[in-house]
């Protein structure tokens, strides 16, 4: 009976294929350590995000009047509401921690590099949308931060020449932040930005599974056809999908049930953090949700200190070290755009920082304590102690792609071994 | 690579020496307690009786406050509520906005959220530091809140204090350096009784400014000890699959 139903489905859709393709009978690296675990959390937050935004969207009002006193309803009188809400704004700063932990790994063990180009930038494109999407959510709950966080921000199309000032007058819809902003926001934030991003995470996998998850050694696990020995083969069962272009050797494990398991492990620690976080400490000391936001937004009163959400702040700190104002909006979207680069920035055939030489070491250790000052730099005031330490980090972050194009060419690299183990 | 992470971290406070904006009275602690009904009780009457005449609450209903301070709602309706309002309205008064803005210079700010926008510490201290400043409107300043628009509401608990200016010489200019605070005429309750009741009423302001805590606090609880139990069977699980990968 359920063989049959079975049947009767997969003669109209692959759906036990699909299933074998890419998860029972996906090769998987074995040696995929815990950095290998934030993808899926990622997938597991932007479901999150999803679900309660749904349900969020129930009771919100999205008006000017009207925001501020629907999130304080949701909060109050909408049964489980506050869980509903603090899920939400909780997940968003989750997902970029997941999602920053996540490139990081990337950088780290070289995951980008080809063939994993296109990957990556599909992880660049998300990432973008994913800023644009928090940045629009940000100002739905309509507080004192939500109304001058996106002044600043959108005023930053202004600095562009000649249309500037007309951009930002389109962004807004009106001459200042209004009611009119509020609703275009709230229209890009639930429907069309969501389904860029859900588009481009299928994107992102599909092309994950075409070329092959990345390993912390990175050492190739496909090999080419007629090439291995018979019990230098995996003995798990792998579709033919991969095994009729290539020989797996015996590396791998499939991605279910052994990763998924562990990764189930792993978000089980990432729910506690998450469940700490949104029931203990919702504000997560101001970094999550900011005080000056649970003011209603006041059009006539600007706040003493605006900064952005912590996830914007390394961006931020770049723009704020420059002080010419176009200058300093090129380079805070050109300090994303060197990321998307990499893959043609790292010149080197080794990718895991394992087997590269010091300086990589190095560069990538500056690099990240560079993003992480430039983040504390961007919520403090501008004094000139700050601004100098901006400027010096904002150097220092540049530094990184320029050093790691100069060097890599010709890199000094450790001997990368033929198997992952032996 | 950890090293170099370590003294980089370890040398951010030295390099960054904040900029002194000057002085500013220290915060007192207010003690939270969100458990401690009888206080929150106590806070709602101070609340109703002497900040609702101005200030409004708008985003709470008397009813879910009755409900999660454990009054009895017909007590609640006899003892906290003062206007013609039911039970299920939103805790609000009757005073027109475009008054309010004559009478006090600008609206006076509501005060469901107060708690999260300035800290429970921050109110607890202002609302023990107004002293007698002849200059001002209702003659009277405050030392967190600098030429307030408010006049001291409990000074007749409280009475009247008085303010002594310590100024020093920096960078050959006058500057404000301390500011202390003596008792002048006493009012109708002794200080500690006054730190009592202000502690009631910041106490009920933090209530009010996120009453899902009284829940979140619980249930979060129950959540981390059943993701602990979880984690264990998860990671059992998982050893098992992974005992014959080497």
């Amino acid at each position: 009976m359920w063989k049959n139903l079975l049947d009767w489905v997969e003669y109209r859709i692959p759906m036990m294929r699909v299933a074998n393709m890419h998860a029972l009978q996906y090769p998987a690296p074995k040696n995929m350590n815990f950095w290998y675990v934030f993808g899926f959390i990622a997938t597991v937050v932007l479901v999150n995000q999803i679900v309660t935004g749904i349900w969020l969207t129930m009771n919100y009002n999205p008006s000017a009047e009207g925001a501020f006193a629907s999130v304080e309803y949701i909060m109050r009188d909408v049964d489980y509401g506050w869980v509903l809400r603090y899920m939400h704004s909780t997940g968003a700063s989750a997902f970029f921690v997941v999602v920053y932990l996540h490139m990081f790994r990337g950088m780290m063990y070289g995951s980008y590099q080809k063939p994993r180009e296109l990957l990556w930038l599909f992880g660049m494109f998300i990432y973008l949308a994913l800023m644009a999407e928090a940045f629009m959510g940000y100002l739905l709950p309509w507080g004192q931060m939500s109304y001058w966080g996106a002044q600043v921000i959108i005023s930053l199309f202004g600095a562009i020449p000649v249309i500037g000032d007309d951009l930002t007058l389109w962004i807004r819809g009106d001459y200042v932040i209004s009611g009119a902003t509020l609703n275009r926001f709230f229209a890009l934030h639930v429907i069309a930005l969501p389904l860029v991003i859900v588009i481009l995470v299928f994107l992102h996998i599909v092309a994950l599974h075409e070329v092959g998850s990345n390993n912390p050694q990175g050492i190739n696990i496909k090999h080419p056809k007629g090439s291995l020995k018979e019990d230098e083969k995996t003995k798990f069962k792998i579709h033919e999908y991969y095994t009729s272009k290539y020989d797996i050797i015996d590396d791998v494990v499939p991605f279910f049930p052994h990763i998924v398991l562990k990764d189930l492990v792993a978000f089980t620690v990432f729910c506690a953090a998450f469940a700490y976080v949104m029931f203990f400490n919702p504000e997560m000391g101001g970094f999550f949700l900011e005080p000056p936001n649970f003011e209603p937004a006041n059009p006539l009163k600007t706040p003493e200190h605006i900064a952005p959400v912590w996830y914007f702040t390394p961006f931020y700190a770049i723009l704020r070290a420059v002080p010419d104002k176009l200058f300093g909006v090129i380079l805070m979207f050109a300090a994303i755009v060197m990321l998307a680069l990499l893959p043609w920035l790292d010149r080197c055939k080794v990718r895991s920082v394992k087997y590269r030489c010091g300086l990589h070491k190095f560069n990538l250790a500056l690099f990240v304590v560079s993003f992480v000052i430039l983040g504390w730099l961007g919520i403090k005031p501008a004094t000139p102690t700050y601004t100098l330490m901006s400027q010096i980090f904002s150097f220092t972050y540049f530094a990184f792609f320029g050093l790691l194009w100069l060097y890599s060419k010709n890199e000094k690299t450790k001997p990368v071994p033929a198997r992952i183990s032996k | 690579m950890k090293k170099l992470l370590i003294t980089l971290v370890a040398l951010l406070p030295g390099l960054a020496i904040a900029a002194g904006g000057g002085f500013s009275y220290p915060l007192e602690k207010a003690r939270i307690d969100l458990e401690d009904k009888a206080s929150l009780q106590r806070g709602a009457a101070l609340f109703m009786n002497y900040c609702l005449g101005c200030h409004q609450s708008q985003y709470q209903r008397y009813q879910r406050t009755a409900e999660d301070l454990g009054i009895p709602l017909d007590i609640a309706k006899d003892n906290l509520i003062f206007s013609d309002q039911k039970i299920g309205e939103k805790i609000t008064n009757a005073m027109p906005a475009k008054d309010a803005g004559k009478w006090f210079g600008k609206q006076p700010p509501d005060l469901t959220l107060v708690a999260r926008v300035r800290s429970p510490d921050w109110i607890y201290t202002y609302l023990k530091t107004f002293y007698v400043d002849e200059n001002k409107t209702f003659k009277v300043n405050n030392a967190v809140f600098k030429d307030v628009g408010m006049p001291h509401v409990l000074q007749g608990l409280q009475g009247t204090q008085e303010a002594e200016m310590v100024y020093d010489t920096v960078h050959g200019e006058k500057t404000l350096v301390g500011m202390k605070l003596t008792q002048k005429e006493p009012g109708t309750m002794s200080v500690e009784e006054y730190d009592q009741a202000v502690n009631d009423l910041v106490n009920y302001l933090e209530y009010v400014g996120e009453p899902s805590k009284l829940d979140s606090h619980k249930i979060g609880t129950w959540v981390l000890v059943f993701l602990a139990v979880f984690f264990v069977f998860a990671y059992l699980l998982k050893k098992e699959y992974w005992r014959d990968v080497h």
